[in-house]
């Protein structure tokens, strides 16, 4: 059977279940406002975020692999792309820019226009060193973990602290050779 | 319909939130947890009704916001309406949905054939689920609270994927 050829990120997106962005903005929105009052630190609070994005990603990279048919990346530059070509459009229905390579490859920067968690919000100034978007910087780090690459994954900009866009840099630490996935008990 | 994202990230999201709430963060104190749940979506419930009913007038009376809730409402939340509607005209209200979103990926409590093992398994899968439906429970208090109608909202499963909310 001939391989299927990998399916554009509009495409994906277009075949889908979707759902009005507003109740997932929403949805996060209260679950960020939830975890500062119980948590109360903000740090704690960034770290849970990211917590919470990275179990999300370790799910999510199969969904991505079933629906966009992508084959093995060749190298960390076309894994850049795809996750910003087609897995931030299939998901979350826009695209990101790769940008800043690094002389090696290991690193680059996702810049994001455009973000749906964000419409309508505003930090208020009581969350100083909040990344808001931090579940983002887990999701990628969780889901590029499964597919045998440590990364990691932090905020250059934030629009919501005042920057113009979006930039996470996206620095491969080590691609590890597919092995047994659970370590032993220590 | 305006912008829109892919039914996986909010079904991760809850699935994920609701997993922190019970497992990390309040781990066998499922009443806390559960109050937490509820908490978020009644602040979705109170922030969406909130920017649905901006251009109406004021609703006549409670019959009137809980059919907006069965219509509107709910279908631009879940691409339906609620497919029925009872009430005992003193104060108590049934909406059941038949195929609710959230749940349909959800199995039935299986039949257990080992009896030892019945109640631990059992009321995990139950409270499991239970846990995911404090979300929309507390979506339509919040809807409702904001319409000016306070009220408490429970869920029943007996027959999943179907959903009644009282």
């Amino acid at each position: 059977m001939p391989p299927v050829a990998p399916r554009s990120g509009d495409a994906i997106f277009a075949n889908v279940e979707r759902v009005n962005a507003e109740l997932f903005t929403l949805t996060y929105g209260a679950i960020v406002r939830q975890l500062l009052t119980d948590l109360e630190e903000v740090e704690e609070v960034n770290k849970q975020l990211d917590q919470m994005g990275y179990n999300i990603g370790v799910r999510l990279i199969d969904e991505f692999l079933a629906k966009s048919h992508v084959s093995r990346c060749v190298d960390f530059k076309e894994t850049a792309e795809v996750i910003a070509k087609v897995g931030f459009k299939m998901f979350l229905g826009i695209t990101a820019t790769v940008t800043n390579w690094d002389a090696e490859g290991t690193s680059c920067s996702l810049v994001l226009e455009d973000n749906p968690l964000v419409d309508f919000v505003e930090l208020p100034d009581t969350c100083q060193g909040l990344y808001y978007c931090n579940i983002l910087s887990g999701v990628i780090r969780g889901a590029l973990e499964m597919v045998s690459m440590k990364t990691e994954v932090t905020w250059v900009r934030d629009m919501l602290r005042g920057d113009d866009a979006y930039e996470l840099q996206v620095k491969l630490l080590k691609q590890v050779p597919e092995e047994y996935p659970y370590k032993d008990d220590e | 319909m305006g912008r829109e994202v892919a039914e996986s990230c909010i079904d991760s999201l809850l699935t994920e939130m609701v997993s922190s709430y019970c497992n990390h963060f309040y781990a066998n104190k499922p009443e806390l947890a559960a109050r937490r749940i509820e908490a978020i979506g009644y602040q979705v419930g109170h922030q969406l009704s909130e920017r649905y009913t901006m251009e109406r007038p004021r609703f006549s009376d409670h019959l009137e916001a809980i059919k907006f809730i069965c219509k509107d409402f709910w279908s631009e939340l879940f691409k339906k309406q609620i497919d029925n509607l009872k009430t005992n005209h003193r104060g108590t209200f049934v909406l059941q949905d038949n195929r609710f979103r959230w749940l349909s990926r959800m199995s039935p409590e299986p039949s257990l054939e080992n009896v030892d093992s019945q109640d631990p398994s059992e009321n995990k899968a139950a409270q499991a689920t239970s846990m995911h439906l404090y979300f929309p429970c507390g979506i339509i208090r919040g809807a409702l609270s904001n319409l000016g109608i306070p009220c408490a909202v429970s869920a029943d499963i007996s027959n999943l994927p179907a959903c009644e909310y009282i």
